[in-house]
């Protein structure tokens, strides 16, 4: 089920490897599966994001790292030691909660200093005071966490993590609580310290665009599986499932035959029209399939217009619905064959607006396609609008 | 046109009337509530010309010079703050585990627990006092009544206050302020009592001053299971038959004077605090 293609579980080198890995990791609660034989990867210093539904697993997940739960089976290893069982304040992981969870009796210096007091450290003033500059609160050392905006205790939620130097900083949605515009501002902030510190990152979040964002890595999660992980780019561009496809983005998915397999390409035939999809790109088995195509790809213009898109060209389209959105203009378009499919146009300027009701062509350009297994459902993922 | 003044002025006065209604029954309220302590204030310094008349009859500070002076109520009054110690000790101890058990455990029975401990709260107290002293009794103790079946009956009915209290207060108390702590390196004991236990003291100070003047003021559920012992409510009730000696009402002022004296402490405290904060 689960669709792991990045690593191939080795139980074996654990000891050695030096990063945080999960080995068929599963968490029940009576007979609900939260998290089902999970295997992660996270190489040291790199910035990973777990992004899913809410229900997924992926907070579950977390918490079976920071010690918080105990895994019903399987095993944790960091730096190739087991980790599994150990309890947390055991383990040289942090976390970095989604309420905070400052201390409210502790002024800020002492909310930071709390780590470092526990393991009786050295120089607890000098850290403290490197780690308020870092995070630029320097001023507010002496104050309560209740005198703070949401956006400087969060900050002080993060200091308060990295200075332990954990060799896992664990992210449990940290930026749910602001707004949008500080929200953006964080993300970036986050990904400076990150950088600059050199730790590992583990983020967990249900916002797509922050989890691209800020991660090099995103793993995908939905009911309790990695669907697919991978650089963000690879994810949005190639998805491997109709979950990825509609939960990263928007996709059009159109049902098509299979007729033949080359070498370098997979021809298609859909509703009628041959289009052909590189072999990379195809996930399906079978010879039915989902052909994918992102709205912001496909090509709009009148019958007959020359578009830039060779040899996929589909003809017969009605305008049904036009949104101007100031940066593009969305459109959908009802096919002869009774699917409505969106389009993206670029506001360049160049060229007009059609209008509700007009006869359309659309096109794409081959390379951007991708085919999806025909037994999976065309709709996981879509309803994405509810988790924001 | 005396018809419209007439109206205007009721109209005046009636608006008048309706704007300050809260503040007039406020104030009535008020009296109505500090003239019983105004009077003993005011007994304390009376100078009596009989034992049997309630009635100022002449200013001294005879009765706040020599308190002890009516036989037998200073050692009430010791007996009295001795249990009151004792039993806000006992049941703020017991009530606070009680509480934990019950917020953060899960047991069987824990639902009948919860609704259980809200009974001697709305149970009459003649109930409870009786079947106290039944209980005594029946376990053979009933000659020995006295200091310790006092401080086990208080004990008793003061633990459901506690433990209502610091539940409250337990259950405000956001989980993953302990998962965090637990997270930075702190072990459960350290957990505890770095984090949860200076977050929830302020319920179980609370708790124990209201045991503390449950206990203190009891009369029923005491004067049954009291045997030869006698409280300062019990010792009050047995003169007030003869007349009450005034130092009752130094004793009175001053039980009134350090629970002021709390009251505006924890005020100006928590004021302090809020001032801090903005």
């Amino acid at each position: 089920m689960s669709q792991v293609v990045e690593q191939e579980p080795t139980a074996t080198d654990s000891e050695g490897y030096d990063g945080l890995r999960l080995r068929q990791v599963t968490k029940s609660f009576g007979s609900f599966h939260a998290v089902s034989s999970l295997d992660l990867d996270v190489p040291r210093g790199s910035f990973i994001a777990l992004l899913g539904p809410s229900g997924c697993g992926k907070t579950t997940t977390l918490r079976m790292v920071a010690g918080l739960e105990t895994p019903t089976s399987g095993s944790i290893t960091l730096a190739g030691q087991d980790i599994t069982y150990a309890k947390p304040y055991q383990r040289p992981v942090n976390t970095v909660f989604q309420s905070y969870a400052l201390f409210p009796h502790l002024d800020i210096f002492e909310n930071v200093a709390f780590g470092l007091r526990r393991r009786k450290r050295k120089d607890v003033d000098t850290a403290v005071r490197e780690m308020l500059d870092l995070v630029e609160l320097d001023s507010q050392a002496r104050k309560k966490p209740a005198q703070l905006s949401g956006g400087q205790q969060q900050r002080v939620a993060l200091a308060r993590a990295l200075i332990n130097k954990p060799e896992v900083l664990l992210l449990d949605e940290p930026l749910g609580a602001l707004d949008l515009k500080l929200r953006r501002s964080m993300q970036l902030e986050i990904k400076r310290i990150q950088t600059e510190v050199g730790l590992t990152f583990v983020h967990v979040t249900h916002d797509q665009e922050e989890a691209m964002t800020m991660a090099d890595t995103v793993a995908v999660m939905n009911a309790g599986v990695i669907e697919q992980m991978g650089a963000p780019a690879d994810l949005y561009e190639n998805p491997q499932s109709t979950f990825v496809a509609n939960f990263l983005g928007q996709s059009n998915l159109i049902e098509g035959t299979i007729q033949s397999r080359a070498a370098d390409v997979v021809t298609v035939d859909m509703h009628g029209i041959g289009v052909s999809i590189p072999t990379e790109r195809c996930h399906a088995d079978g010879d039915k399939g989902w052909v994918g195509i992102r709205p912001e790809k496909v090509l709009i213009g009148e019958p007959g217009e020359a578009l830039d898109a060779p040899g996929n060209t589909i003809p017969g389209g009605v305008v049904t619905d036009v949104s101007f959105v100031g940066v593009s203009t969305q459109y959908l378009v009802r096919m002869p064959w009774g699917q409505e499919l969106g389009v993206f146009e670029q506001n360049t300027g160049r060229r007009r607006m059609f209008a509700t009701g007009e006869q359309v062509e659309l096109s794409w350009r081959p390379e951007y396609a991708f085919l999806l297994d025909f037994s999976q459902d065309a709709s996981a993922g879509a309803q994405k609008a509810d988790a924001e | 046109m005396s018809a419209t003044a007439s109206y205007k002025q009721g109209s005046a006065a009636g608006r008048w009337f309706r704007e300050h209604l809260v503040l007039i029954l406020g104030i009535a309220v008020l009296i109505y509530t500090f003239v019983p302590i105004f009077v003993v204030v005011l007994m304390s310094f009376n100078d009596p010309s009989s034992r049997l008349i309630y009635r100022f009859d002449g200013f001294t500070l005879h009765n706040w010079l020599n308190p002890c002076e009516p036989e037998g109520m200073c050692g009430s009054l010791w007996t009295s703050i001795r249990i009151g110690f004792l039993a806000t000790l006992g049941s703020t101890i017991l009530g606070t585990l009680m509480a934990f058990a019950l917020v953060r455990h899960q047991f069987a029975g824990r639902s009948a627990m919860n609704l259980l401990i809200f009974l001697p709260m709305a149970s009459p107290e003649i109930v409870m006092g009786s079947s106290l002293l039944a209980l005594f009794v029946a376990a053979g103790v009933g000659g020995q009544l006295g200091f310790w079946t006092i401080l086990i009956a208080h004990i008793m009915f003061c633990l459901s206050f506690v433990v209502v209290t610091v539940r409250a207060r337990l259950a405000g108390l956001d989980d993953n302020l302990e998962q965090a702590a637990m997270d930075l390196y702190a072990t459960p004991r350290q957990t505890f009592w770095r984090i949860t236990f200076p977050l929830v003291f302020p319920g179980i100070l609370g708790a124990a001053l209201l045991s503390f003047s449950l206990s203190f003021d009891d009369f029923i559920v005491t004067n049954l299971n009291a045997g030869n012992t006698t409280t300062f409510p019990m010792y009050v009730w047995g003169v007030s038959q003869r007349g009450v000696p005034m130092q009752v009402n130094v004793v009175g002022t001053v039980m009134f004077l350090i629970s002021v004296v709390i009251v505006v402490g924890g005020e100006v405290t928590s004021r302090r605090r809020a001032a801090k904060l903005t």
